[in-house]
């Protein structure tokens, strides 16, 4: 049990210290999760909306294919990826491998199913009669569906916090597609895989600990805004 | 709305305002896990990159996958320890210009009652059949790095094809391997720099050294810029001269964990 308590230290040594390095890995982590929600949140929002208003043939299966990806393994989507983006691959003149927009491209993957899913639930929780009453008032076709999304800013937000909490926490596309690189794409989570395999088991842990804060601080943050 | 706006406004201020700390350029090297566990390249790469205004993304993986991100040209070096693939990857022409950089050895450890008698085996090929002939627990990197592949050639040395409840394939990196070699209180065979930097970490104990059969020579190889005309070549020779330099030299013998040296050169 020694090395829990060892750990703990170790993480708030580490906070209170927070040298030049835990700063560049704590901002990859943040960065890259932003671009990465903040892609995923511009493509899920419309689907989502669009999804939860119209009916067509197929769309249980479209919405039974939605849910199923929510399970996506990360190492998979980096699997995909990585050939994509590997210089042999139909990407590979970018040089995009082991990069930062290789992780964002491929933790967007990893939230877009699941913001669409609460999107989804969210407008179908709504009263269908926002968009109707807005046209009736006036409203042009975009202003009365920013009436509905208006109305389920509650739903949005979780959703961008469960599409947060599900790409910051990864490391399976982040290890594959980032490579882990020092100073470049190495963030808390594959630093924490770094120190495990390194037997530095106390300071993974206390990356871990930092990273949990980091989050705690993020939803916060998220928090402040939706009270607004 | 509003919160959207605040929220995509916070994130591009915050994004363009923080300094971009990139340097110049960029070399990729893809390497094993040991040189990296072991913290050589943290002493070895801050005084190349300050002199070329350049930094040296390091990819750490096994042998085998280094070898492959050289192939495909996600790489423009490799610095690999499996002279048998690294021939096979310079003569498919993917790889040119190897220098050897260093040496260290491979050691065979094994818990402190030492059940499989292994420290009593007169050398490696003996101890291998003797974990074999005990069915002690052996912890196998199965990953296809460079420790591997030598560890497949010291059972076929043996004539033992290790197929049974004891011997486990980790698939994994060699300090995690190191771990759960302790951990099941078994055998392994591991590089000695990683072995090294585990001290006080690990329990487990060398068992069986010296052989020359566990010679251990890393190398660096260029990607083939004809294969890859990407390939930064410039650079790329710059770090294949610095790594056979003076300089690097001193740096290699003089690194130190716990007291020992962990590499050596030619």
């Amino acid at each position: 049990m020694d090395y829990l308590f060892e750990s703990i230290r170790a993480a708030i040594e580490l906070i209170s210290t927070f040298d030049g390095e835990i700063q560049k890995i704590v901002w990859t982590s943040l960065y890259t999760s932003f671009y990465a929600i903040l892609l995923a949140t511009t493509i899920a929002v419309p689907s989502g909306v669009a999804l939860g208003l119209t009916q067509f043939r197929g769309r249980r299966v479209v919405i039974t294919i939605l849910n199923t990806l929510m399970a996506l393994p990360t190492v998979v989507v980096g699997l995909v990826l990585f050939g994509i983006f590997s210089r042999q691959g139909p990407m590979g003149s970018f040089g995009l491998l082991f990069t930062p927009v290789a992780m964002i491209t491929g933790q967007m993957v990893l939230a877009t199913p699941i913001i669409t899913n609460y999107v989804l639930s969210a407008v179908e929780g709504a009263d269908n009669r926002i968009i109707n009453t807005a046209l009736t008032l006036g409203a042009t076709p975009l202003q009365a569906h920013m009436q509905l999304i208006k109305e389920i800013r509650f739903g949005v937000m979780a959703a961008i916090i469960a599409g947060f909490g599900r790409v910051i926490g990864e490391v399976g596309v982040a290890m594959m597609l980032g490579g882990n690189i020092r100073n470049s794409t190495r963030t808390m989570t594959t630093a924490i895989a770094l120190e495990t395999s390194k037997g530095e088991f106390a300071f993974g842990l206390a990356l871990g600990i930092v990273l949990l804060s980091v989050a705690l601080f993020v939803n916060l943050f998220l928090n402040l805004l939706q009270q607004r | 709305m509003k919160f959207i706006l605040t929220l995509l406004m916070t994130v591009t201020l915050s994004t363009t305002f923080i300094p971009a700390v990139e340097a110049a350029e960029h070399l990729r090297l893809a390497t094993t896990t040991s040189t990296e566990n072991s913290g050589l390249l943290a002493e070895l790469l801050p005084p190349f990159e300050q002199a070329n205004n350049c930094q040296v993304d390091v990819i750490a993986v096994g042998t085998g996958k280094a070898i492959k991100l050289g192939e495909s040209g996600d790489v423009d070096v490799v610095m690999v320890h499996a002279r048998s693939k690294e021939d096979r990857f310079i003569n498919a022409g993917y790889g040119v210009d190897r220098r050897d950089v260093m040496y260290n050895d491979f050691v065979v450890l094994g818990p402190n009652n030492d059940p499989a008698e292994v420290k009593q085996t007169a050398n490696v090929v003996a101890a291998m059949s003797a974990i074999a002939q005990h069915q002690a627990t052996f912890v196998s990197r199965g990953d296809d790095s460079g420790t591997h592949s030598r560890e497949k050639q010291l059972w076929q040395a043996a004539q033992i094809s290790p197929q049974a409840e004891w011997y486990l394939e980790a698939g994994r990196g060699m300090g995690e391997v190191i771990i759960m070699a302790e951990q099941r209180q078994g055998y392994t065979l591991s590089d000695r720099g990683t072995y090294l930097a585990f001290s006080g970490k690990t329990t487990l104990q060398v068992v069986s050294e010296g052989d020359s059969r566990l010679f251990n020579p890393y190398g660096v190889i260029m990607v083939n810029p004809k294969k890859h005309p990407h390939v930064k070549t410039e650079l790329a020779k710059k770090f294949l001269d610095f790594l056979v330099s003076d300089q690097a030299k001193k740096l290699i013998t003089g690194y130190r964990r716990g007291g020992e040296q962990l590499f050596y050169v030619q």
